[in-house]
């Protein structure tokens, strides 16, 4: 597909309008997640484990089921058990029958805050009650948090079926360690032989949450006649229904979900927790359910992403050359498989020009929450350690990070470790964006340093419906089965405004409920804007083809005379003056008698994601006194393709790199000896707030993705996997400290201080 | 369990509900009243989603019990647009793309007035302190803290 136009040629691409739905979110109209309310409806709650690891002697429901103004009860007896099976409905590796067991225990609890029983009541208060007079009777076993804990030999297993994946031969008896992944490229060993300098490191992430403002939340309500309908919030109600069809043994036809406004995801709200017992609770009840967690729930329950030990060995000539690069990266799953070690190990080296590759990743279980994806799943953990040490290889070197980078720097033509060739990618145009910037050359005072670094994702396209329909006064609707997490609505409005010729202002983009819109994949993988955003301009490309077919019938002129233009039918070039314009609304009026309604329909699964590349710059301030860490000033520099609304890139950007500030500087999961979380609420696990962060400088380099109209490719994710490193090469330019471990709180930063200068 | 009987005023309209003890003036905002502009993000005063002016004063409204709103005036995001005539906050939020999901938002907006009701002319640094309550997951609030500032200028009449 050839790229329409270039930077300036555009009408709406690339302006920065007000968004469709803004009205409704500024006025506190928009109905998320737990806005909704049915009649009759009943306040659902959740049973959850006190204990980090048990086996579930008994669960006694009947006090609970007495209780007045109890209408429903759930165990996991009210499921059907699912035979291990992949799924490949959200984002990341997935298993139904991991997912069953995850939103209700089966015979173990597997971590705290797993849930054991749901109830249904005719108010909070009641339900509140229920959920204490169920009686569960536990047989606490020991149990392991940390990875490199649940990896040694003689740790507790969670899974008495798990044995290693990935490994020949298959081991003989079950571990914690789900799956060995191994990518590697030409001969690490005689590269490492071919160094001057060899640099060997160790890494240590906490597991973070996405930590999304809005708790999860739904209705559910089943209806006598077996038909289902959900309204939540979610990242995608295609994902939704799939998922609760299987888990609840039903026709993917008999549910149909309508999408909430989501208050946020990152990754997050890419699986089910409450829909499955909401649904089951309205089925025995025959009421509609709500069920809305609370933020110590999220903490306990959901999310996040892993934490993580990585390895890292890189060799170098004298001149900055990498001969050789390796790495280990060992990640929570938490307690079912399915960490982003796969991911990670394909991010790790990704950036680079490299012969000699190795890279190992462990997928571990343990006792904490299943891990859900979380923005660039995987890639924040490798980067953060690939990045430190080569900021260090550069030190040691006496180079300029960005230099030894551009030095080793994937450009056209590089062979990835994972097997793809790069072709179109932007990440050296970051690069040198970087060394221009003034910010690069700006000077520091005391106790200040900057720090570089950078990053990659994939991004992704994938299945994605949209129509685009003209309505009788020559506006339009655009309809896709995408939820919109940051403003996709506008992007999609602008897309097929841009096709049709009109203002922006006259396109009314919606997102249709699973039974109003065919499939789409979910909202994740940066693929909304390039994939969705595709068939929605090749619907509004049919669409326009078939104006010209309307105009030409109207006009008594042969389609061929016809071109499109600013909305309207004009004659072609080869024959000017032929006939006036005939604008899309004069078109639109006229339907029903050329032929009927105008509208189109894109069914397709989007190829040509183009992967996206990040460079950030980031200035600290360390006191001594303290350890605190002030961040003074950020640039993030990003290969964005073409910005369909700069304002919404940019705001990614500013948002990833907030996010990747607080894994940085704050945010972490701590747990007491018991395998209890000790910090599920904003007061302990600090995000990071307006005070904490000065404005964020987001510059959008464009290299155009040929793959996509409009030359779009993702944008969303990249932003979070520089920021950890570029924070710690900037405090060990500030301090001569090399921290390792993260988050780099003052605690850590300032004992890290002291051993250095005692 | 009876309920308590409250009247209160809400954006300038006297308002009557029934309640219970236990309830939060948050909760009674969304359940008694269906006003689900202001958002339950934490319950504990952390977040700022649920962020109301009681009698001028800033307050998150998941720490103050219903019955508490009894002979109050209370702000919530509701009353911030005149009409159709969206409040100077709200406006420059649009313009300036200051939010993504949008689940923060009310709280935030609902925060940034009381802010220019006392002080038309923060620095960037006060508004980053006075929003510190205000949790924003998606926009690393560089375009909030601009909106603020704009949304001030335009207040001052610049």
């Amino acid at each position: 597909m050839a790229t329409m136009g270039t930077q300036g040629q555009f009408k709406v691409v690339g302006t920065r309008p007000v968004r469709p739905d803004g009205v409704e979110k500024v006025t506190g109209r928009a109905a998320f997640g737990a806005d909704l309310s049915l009649p009759g409806m009943l306040v659902g709650k959740v049973k959850r484990s006190p204990h980090a690891h048990a086996r579930i002697v008994s669960i006694d429901v009947e006090k609970a089921r007495a209780l007045p103004g109890v209408k429903a009860v759930v165990t996991a007896a009210d499921f059907p058990e699912i035979a291990s099976e992949e799924a490949f409905v959200g984002e990341g590796p997935m298993n139904f029958r991991d997912l069953s067991c995850n939103c209700m225990a089966r015979g173990k609890v597997l971590y705290e805050g797993h849930a054991v029983a749901a109830v249904a009541a005719t108010s909070s208060a009641i339900a509140d009650a229920a959920l204490d007079l169920i009686e569960v009777v536990y047989e606490p076993l020991p149990h392991v948090i940390d990875v490199e804990a649940a990896m040694a030999p003689g740790a507790p297993l969670l899974h008495d079926d798990l044995i290693t994946q990935g490994v020949d031969p298959a081991p003989r008896t079950p571990s914690n360690v789900a799956k060995r992944v191994h990518f590697s490229l030409g001969d690490v060993e005689a590269g490492f032989r071919a160094a001057q300098v060899v640099l060997e490191r160790r890494y240590t992430t906490k597991p973070v949450h996405q930590a999304y403002i809005e708790p999860h939340a739904c209705v559910a309500s089943a209806g006598a006649d077996g038909q289902c309908q959900i309204w939540c919030s979610s990242q995608g109600q295609f994902m939704v229904r799939a998922y609760c069809a299987k888990l609840l043994g039903l026709p993917i036809s008999s549910i149909r979900v309508t999408p909430a406004e989501i208050g946020g995801g990152f990754g997050g709200k890419t699986l089910v927790y409450l829909e499955p017992l909401a649904l089951a609770l309205s089925k025995q009840s025959g009421r509609p359910v709500k069920m809305v967690m609370t933020r110590e729930e999220v903490f306990r329950a959901t999310g996040p992403t892993s934490g993580a030990v990585v390895e890292v060995k890189i060799g170098a000539t004298r001149n900055g050359k990498i001969t050789g690069a390796q790495a280990v990266l060992k990640y929570q799953a938490g307690a079912f498989p399915g960490s982003p070690v796969q991911p990670g190990c394909m991010a790790a080296f990704a950036m680079y020009d490299l012969d000699n590759v190795s890279v190992t990743g462990y997928d571990v279980v343990c006792n904490r929450p299943k891990v859900a994806a979380y923005r660039a799943p995987g890639a924040p953990i490798a980067s953060f350690a690939v990045e430190s040490c080569l900021d260090e290889l550069a030190r040691t070197l006496g180079l300029d990070p960005i230099a030894l980078r551009e030095k080793n720097a994937a450009k056209d033509g590089t062979r990835a470790v994972y097997g793809p060739i790069w072709k179109d990618i932007g990440y050296v145009e970051t690069l040198q964006a970087a060394k221009k910037h003034a910010h690069y050359a700006a000077p520091l005072g005391p106790n200040q340093g900057r720090g570089v670094a950078s990053g990659f994702w994939f991004n992704i396209g994938g299945e994605s419906t949209a129509e685009v329909h003209i309505n009788e006064d020559g506006t339009a609707v655009v309809v896709s089965g995408n939820p919109d997490i940051g403003g996709s609505r506008a992007s999609m409005a602008m897309m097929a405004a841009e096709v049709l010729g009109i203002p922006v202002e006259r396109v009314r983009p919606i997102v249709g409920d699973t039974s109003s819109i065919g499939y789409s994949f979910l909202t994740g993988g940066s693929r909304v804007t390039f994939a969705t955003g595709m068939a929605v301009v090749q619907a509004a490309q049919e669409v326009v083809g078939e104006l010209k077919r309307r105009a030409a019938l109207i006009l008594d002129v042969s389609p061929e005379a016809i071109e499109w233009r600013d909305g309207a039918a004009v004659p072609s070039d080869a024959d000017p003056g032929r006939f006036a314009p005939l604008p899309l609304a004069a078109i639109a009026l006229k339907a029903g008698r050329t032929g009927g309604p105008i509208s189109a329909k894109a069914s397709i699964n989007a190829q040509g994601a183009g992967p996206g590349f990040a460079t950030h710059l980031c200035d600290v301030e360390v006191d001594p006194e303290t350890g605190q860490v002030k961040i003074l000033r950020y640039t993030a520099i990003q290969d964005v393709g073409r910005a369909i609304h700069p304002s919404y890139v940019e705001g990614q950007i500013q948002g990833g790199v907030a996010q990747g500030i607080g894994w940085a500087l704050n945010e972490e999961y701590i747990y007491d000896a018991n395998g209890r979380l000790e910090n599920p609420g904003f007061l302990d696990y600090r995000v990071p707030v307006a005070s904490d962060l000065p404005m964020i400088e987001a510059v959008m380099v464009e290299v155009p993705n040929p793959r996509h109209p409009f030359g779009v490719r993702g944008v969303g994710e990249v932003p979070i996997v520089p920021p950890m490193a570029a924070v710690a090469n900037a405090i060990h330019a500030a301090t001569g400290v090399r921290l390792a471990d993260l988050p780099m709180s003052p605690p850590r930063v300032l004992a890290a201080i002291t051993r250095a200068t005692t | 369990m009876s309920k308590h009987h409250v009247s209160t005023t809400i954006n300038g309209e006297p308002v009557e509900f029934l309640c219970e003890t236990q309830q939060t003036l948050l909760d009674a905002l969304r359940d008694e009243l269906q006003l689900t502009g202001s958002k339950e993000g934490c319950s504990s005063g952390d977040c700022g989603a649920c962020s109301v002016i009681v009698d001028g004063r800033l307050v998150c409204s998941c720490l103050m019990l219903a019955v508490e709103a009894e002979g109050r005036r209370i702000e919530t995001i509701e009353g911030l647009a005149q009409g159709e005539r969206l409040h100077p906050v709200q406006k420059h939020f649009l313009e300036a793309a200051a939010l993504q999901c949008g689940f923060c938002t009310p709280g935030l907006l609902v925060a940034a007035k009381a802010l220019l009701d006392r002080n038309p002319s923060p620095t960037e640094t006060e508004a980053r302190y006075w929003l510190a309550g205000n949790l924003c997951r998606c926009t690393g609030y560089d375009k909030v803290i601009r909106a603020v500032m704009d949304a001030a200028a335009e207040i001052r009449g610049e």
